[in-house]
């Protein structure tokens, strides 16, 4: 069953609703990154719970104007309505007064989606225009999508993708350096808005697939796992756009399986499993590199250590250091050196004797100063530098590292 | 204003304002901190603790639901401080990827589970039945000095004035401290305060507002009373204490104008059925922050350029 969902052969309306939500996902992870660059991840959470009472003020226009009142396309133009109401308004407050941006986020997304609500019972009290399907915005709702719904996802997802895509460039440099970007004669104004404008056209694509309440993961969650895969700006964006429409495509597809499956919440949870994922093996920033560059520093700083003390004929009294030389073949399992151990000791007995000769040589400063006993002395000095430092050893009669 | 009155909407009236003067205690300060949205992350994951308490439990006890949402509250600032640190990620991204995931799966262990038994659904987690709080045995108001008519009245007011007075109570004792690390925190660590330590305690506070708020009227005006109230008394004064005493004013304010409006609105405009009490409240309380936003005589910046 699965199966056949991820190769789209569920039908006809399924498949519309994978490939919509895939569109939509791309282009959410990709205006997200915008978003989450700029810090501003949080302002989608506003821009999402002010559609609702957009929705329900275009539900009741309709309705009084005569018509079925569940039209999306004109249901999502309120939604777009407000939620561009909600932006003016939380910018007004963040501009104009004293309030921080996360308290005028906080209160716009209450006070609009209040309403939104009141509006909603309103509409349950006055009966008219057959309501039912509203609150599906709310979480989002695919199974009964009607075909030129799911064609208007798609198209709209697709515009998205596209108009992310002609804009990355200004949006990059705004989102690193504000300051320079207008210096460079960019109006960052003009950029801010387009982002808002992008991740508010990504939300209302989205209400009908995720709902408001989740919609903000999509916009959130893509970005913030695709920061951990690279440092450039153009890929985090690529792979963020990836990874949303990933988890749109799977998330619609395993939602289509089932009845009590919600499409939202699947894509959301997808989302995250990628995010999980990204957190503990990306390369560079994921945990399990970390832990294990951590792991091998640990080793190579036991290892050196050990050596020293096996030149100094002191007693290894770490469990782990004697493991690792006994694992290399370096000393025995009571502690005692093997001839190899010997000659390797020595070796670093030496190297340190070297390092401290070349840290009072003035014309090695720049190199010595990376100096922290682990590197080998030939990685970073030439042949010819270090027979001149073995000859002022030799010199000053200096013996080894004790 | 006789005996229906009592029976009907004098319990969610002093619901409402005790939610909201609980939730607007802690928030002056969660405001002033920047960490507002705190309030809108717990208020979110709430709804998976209730659901796991109701699954784990097996009944709609209160109790049990609300244990589950205390510790959803605990995971959630957990995980935000893990995703934050571990990822290092910044912490609005954090706050927002572990909330969303949370709520998803709350929404989908609901639909997953059997519980169309019982009256828990996310509507009702979002704006809550502040209206269907009644007391029943209420006979008019000399109902307030009958014992037999005071032990049916509804367990939410209990819970919920419990913890108003426990957060009046963490307010007035820890306000040496509260005042002088949310507003310098550096100067509180040279006097020696654990800061850290206060930081997590008020974020604990929230979090047991927004839960038993959350009991009784649900998570938006949980969001609403956090922010809209301190924010508004924000714009209206300097002094701490008088800020404090603004957004008490202001969330009352809020409640009972919002409960009148929802309650008996439509019906002075001829409509027969109240509207959303939750979603008047907290549209009464936005009211108030655009009026003060406009009219409040410290609205701006400080050394801000006028323009």
């Amino acid at each position: 069953m699965l199966f056949e969902a991820l190769t789209l052969q569920l039908g006809y309306n399924a498949t519309l609703v994978a490939v919509g939500a895939a569109l939509l996902g791309i282009a959410a992870g990709a205006a997200g990154t915008f978003l989450f660059l700029r810090k501003r991840a949080l302002v989608s959470d506003a821009i999402s719970h002010s559609t609702l009472p957009g929705v329900g003020l275009a539900f009741l226009a309709m309705a009084v104007l005569g018509g079925d009142g569940r039209h999306l396309a004109g249901l999502l133009a309120g939604a777009a309505l407000t939620s561009g109401l909600g932006l003016l308004a939380m910018h007004w407050l963040t501009r104009k007064t004293r309030l921080a941006e996360d308290a005028a986020i906080g209160a716009v997304l209450s006070v609009f989606f209040g309403f939104g609500v009141v509006l909603l019972t309103v509409i349950q009290t006055v009966s008219i225009g057959r309501p039912a399907g509203l609150t599906d915005f709310l979480l989002g709702a695919t199974a009964g999508m009607l075909y030129h719904d799911a064609v208007l996802i798609a198209v709209a997802g697709a515009l998205a993708v596209v108009a992310v895509w002609a804009l990355r460039r200004p949006m990059t440099l705004v989102a690193f350096d504000a300051g320079f970007a207008a210096a460079a004669g960019i109006n960052v104004r003009r950029v801010d808005l387009a982002v808002m404008g992008l991740v508010m056209a990504v939300t209302i694509i989205g209400l009908k697939v995720v709902g408001l309440v989740l919609i903000v993961a999509l916009l959130i969650i893509p970005p913030v796992a695709a920061r951990f895969w690279s440092e450039r700006s153009d890929r985090v964006v690529g792979i963020a756009g990836v990874f949303g429409g990933l988890s749109g495509f799977v998330g619609a597809a395993i939602s289509a399986t089932a009845p009590a499956l919600p499409t939202g919440p699947i894509i959301v949870l997808t989302a995250f499993g990628l995010f999980v994922v990204s957190l503990l093996f990306a390369p560079g920033r994921g945990l399990l590199v970390g832990w294990l560059r951590h792991r091998r520093q640990q080793r190579r700083i036991h290892m050196r250590q050990g050596l020293l003390a096996i030149a100094q004929d002191l007693p290894i009294y770490e469990r782990y250091t004697l493991n690792l030389l006994v694992g290399a073949g370096l000393a025995r399992p009571d502690g005692v050196p093997t001839e190899l151990g010997h000659k390797r000791a020595a070796k670093a007995c030496r190297d340190e004797a070297r390092w401290a000769v070349a840290r009072r040589m003035h014309s090695h400063e720049a190199t010595v100063s990376r100096y922290d006993g682990l590197r080998p002395i030939e990685a970073v000095l030439t042949q010819d530098e270090i027979r001149e430092i073995d000859r002022q050893i030799a010199g000053t009669d200096g013996e080894g590292c004790a | 204003m006789g005996s229906e009155f009592v029976m009907l909407s004098l319990v969610p009236i002093l619901i409402g304002i005790l939610a909201a003067v609980a939730c607007a205690l802690p928030g002056n300060f969660l405001v002033l901190r920047r960490q507002a949205l705190i309030g809108d992350a717990i208020s979110h994951v709430v709804l998976p603790g209730i659901v796991v308490g109701f699954l784990l439990s097996g009944t709609v006890n209160s109790w049990a639901m609300m244990a589950g949402a205390a510790g959803a509250a605990v995971v959630a600032v957990v995980l935000i401080e893990l995703i934050r640190r571990l990822g290092r990620v910044e912490p609005g991204a954090a706050m927002g990827v572990a909330f969303t995931a949370m709520f998803a799966f709350g929404v989908l262990l609901l639909e997953q589970s059997d519980t169309s038994s019982v009256h828990l659904d996310v509507q009702h987690a979002l704006y809550g039945n502040l209206e269907s709080l009644i007391w029943v045995e209420a006979r008019g108001w000399g109902s307030l000095l009958d014992p037999a008519a005071l032990a049916a009245l509804p367990p939410e007011l209990m819970r919920i004035a419990v913890v108003a007075l426990l957060m009046v109570a963490f307010t007035v004792i820890f306000w040496r401290p509260l005042k002088i690390s949310t507003f310098d925190e550096g100067f509180a660590r040279v006097l020696g305060m654990r800061t850290n330590l206060i930081g997590l305690g008020l974020v604990i506070m929230a979090a047991v507002a927004a839960v038993a708020a959350f009991d009784a009227v649900g998570s938006i005006i949980v969001i609403a009373m956090f922010i809209c109230p301190p924010a508004a008394a924000r714009l209206m004064t300097n002094r701490l204490e008088i800020q404090v005493l603004w957004s008490v004013a202001f969330a009352v304010f809020s409640a009972v104008i919002g409960y009148v409006l929802a309650g008996y609105g439509p019906l002075w405009l001829g409509a027969e059925d109240a509207v959303s009490a939750a979603g008047m409240i907290a549209t009464v309380s936005g009211i108030v922050l655009a009026i003060a936003a406009l009219y409040g005589p410290h609205r701006k910046r400080s050394g801000a350029p006028a323009d």
